[in-house]
């Protein structure tokens, strides 16, 4: 079982969804972000943080998977003060929707000083109602960006247990575990991180708080990326247990403190939640194992088919 | 004496604390009382947000007396396969009623616009129990209009609201689209009394589009065809009663044993095992949907 903590599916097609579930991954988690464009008025956001908790979640049932979300005002919009005002104001409507698993995607793009003020306001309301947060780290200025968004996240009395730093590289890692935050790695094509050099990580720093997500969206990207870089850790030796800590263990323990996700809504979902929103993850009824992907399905899948670069 | 009549918001309380722990029912009840004074709009939003956390999603699961006090507390309702946190959730949107009954559309359209999708199936289906009931039409077609299955039945199943506020445009769209998505017509309550001549037609159209596709038609789509076949309504039962399976030849003679006239008559006659069938109530429309 794999649990992708971040994934756009709003903007993938139903293929995504039927190769993730035949490849086992049992949940996935939507961080509100923006969408590609800039928003213009906060009715926008309004129907987009709707539509993540209620088509996107239905859809995913209908597909096996349990889908989950992040409810925040990104960065990037965050420098449009008349929206960032009015998306706050709605915020605190969405944030204890069912499934709403920490406030983000939050932090930095340019760290300009609306950025800092809505990132700032974020938090409070994170640690008002004692959800998790997830931190995007940003593309440019990176490690800079990551030391910054973890010193206000303390300077806020934010426990860092209860913060999810994601698109980590081998740059910021380091500073992330030793300040006890969560490490998030996003296994992504051409930029962010391969899933070989994921496996390296692994190796190098090991399993505590550490784990990997697709962060698949409207980009190139690839849906299977979690399923794909376990594949390659086993091939590279690393055990089971350790394995299943970073692809599945290690993001439901952390965004699991927001009470809103448990592995018994895969597992032993309620009766009423089996009745109307979600058709079960066929691959795993009947105690089949998973497999990964179209392109494994082969009897033994070519290391190339595997690698994300 | 005998005890005042109790309204569906006191029938959802009791069943809601029934159904709690102590510190559960505790919680619940004490957001009542302040629902019922409040004019914070947060207060509503972080009781409905607080609801599933509190008080879990178990199934109501109605005793049969407590199904009876629903339906003597609003004729034709019945909720017996909600959830205790769909009737808490109902009972904070009536909580604030007495205080604002103007106010009441505008709320429940906001907690509508912003609700997630277990909320969105709970608010539909509180549509029977919500006052000034003429006022919610539009909203009620907007979740027969959902993409979703789950919110369209929350509407349609087991909710009197479309049968009695629905005109028949509305009506007749609803039926077909059940039909059209994969959703039983049997827990739409008022079918047969909501039955009319377009819906016949309509119906009889899809009939035969899915046959030009060669794709299934659902038995219980002639249930709404027969009290008001006309000749080509009655020629397509013919089909049926010639090709289908049995189940379809069984829904055929049904509909036939509800239809007028002469040909219907001589159609039902001409199968002698299901007309006797028919008139013995030994096919049922409930067991059709069934299979």
């Amino acid at each position: 079982m794999f649990l992708d903590s971040h994934t756009h599916m709003v903007s993938r097609t139903t293929d995504d969804y039927e190769r993730m579930a035949s490849a086992g991954v049992v949940a996935c988690i939507e961080p509100a972000f923006w969408l590609g464009q800039p928003r213009t008025n906060v009715g926008s956001y309004i129907d987009y943080l709707s539509l993540i908790c209620g088509f996107e979640r239905f859809r995913a049932g209908q597909f096996g998977l349990r889908h989950y979300c992040t409810v925040g005002l990104n960065p990037k919009e965050a420098n449009n003060e008349e929206l960032a005002e009015a998306v706050l104001e709605i915020l605190p409507r969405y944030a204890l929707k069912e499934g709403v698993v920490a406030i983000g995607e939050l932090g930095y793009d340019e760290q300009t000083t609306l950025e800092d003020k809505y990132f700032r306001a974020q938090l409070e309301l994170a640690k008002e109602l004692a959800l998790p947060v997830m931190i995007h780290t940003p593309h440019r200025d990176k490690r800079q960006g990551t030391l910054r968004s973890m010193a206000v996240a303390l300077e806020h009395k934010l426990d860092p247990s209860f913060v999810v730093i994601d698109h980590n590289n081998e740059e910021t890692v380091r500073e992330v575990l030793e300040r006890g935050f969560w490490a998030a790695f996003s296994i992504y094509p051409f930029t962010k991180m391969g899933n070989e050099r994921m496996v390296e990580i692994v190796r190098s720093y090991g399993t505590e708080r550490i784990f990997c997500d697709s962060a698949c969206d409207w980009g190139v990207s690839d849906p299977l990326a979690v399923p794909k870089t376990a594949e390659l850790m086993r091939r590279g030796g690393i055990s089971e247990a350790d394995i299943e800590k970073v692809t599945y263990g290690n993001p439901l323990a952390a965004y699991g403190k927001s009470g809103q996700i448990k592995e018994d809504d895969w597992l032993n979902p309620a009766p009423i939640d089996q009745r109307t929103l979600y058709m079960g993850n066929s691959v795993l009824r009947g105690g089949q194992t998973p497999k990964v992907g179209a392109a494994a399905t082969a009897p033994a899948a070519a290391l190339g088919d595997l690698k994300i670069v | 004496m005998t005890s005042p009549k109790r309204t569906p918001a006191d029938l959802l309380s009791s069943w809601v604390v029934a159904r709690s722990s102590a510190a559960a029912a505790d919680w619940f009840l004490g957001q009542i009382e302040r629902l019922k004074t409040s004019h914070s709009e947060k207060d509503v939003y972080l009781a409905l947000g607080y609801a599933t956390r509190k008080l879990g999603k178990g199934d109501l699961e109605l005793k049969p007396e407590e199904r009876a006090a629903a339906a003597a507390a609003r004729p034709y309702w019945d909720p017996s396969d909600w959830s205790i946190d769909q009737a808490a959730r109902i009972a904070f949107v009536l909580a604030g009623q007495a205080r604002d009954g103007k106010a009441f559309k505008t709320r429940l359209e906001t907690l509508f616009n912003t609700a997630d999708v277990w909320e969105l199936i709970a608010f539909y289906r509180g549509l029977p129990v919500y006052p000034n009931p003429g006022e919610h039409v539009a909203r009620a077609r907007e979740g027969t209009r959902s993409a979703m299955q789950p919110i369209f039945e929350a509407v349609a199943h087991r909710n009197p609201y479309p049968m009695e506020q629905f005109d028949e445009n509305a009506w007749n769209h609803m039926v077909l689209k059940a039909l059209f998505i994969g959703s039983k017509l049997a827990p739409i309550l008022g079918l047969d009394e909501r039955a009319n001549p377009p819906l016949a037609r309509m119906l009889c159209d899809y009939a035969h589009e899915r046959w030009a596709a060669q794709r299934p038609v659902s038995p219980e789509l002639w249930r709404c065809v027969g009290a008001h076949a006309d000749a080509a309504a009655l020629q397509d039962l013919a089909r049926v009663l010639a090709t289908g399976s049995t189940l379809e030849r069984q829904a055929a003679a049904l509909a036939l044993g509800n239809a007028r006239g002469p040909e219907a008559e001589r159609q039902l006659r001409a199968v002698p095992d299901l007309h006797a069938a028919v008139q013995a109530g030994k096919i049922t429309w409930v067991g059709i949907a069934h299979g």
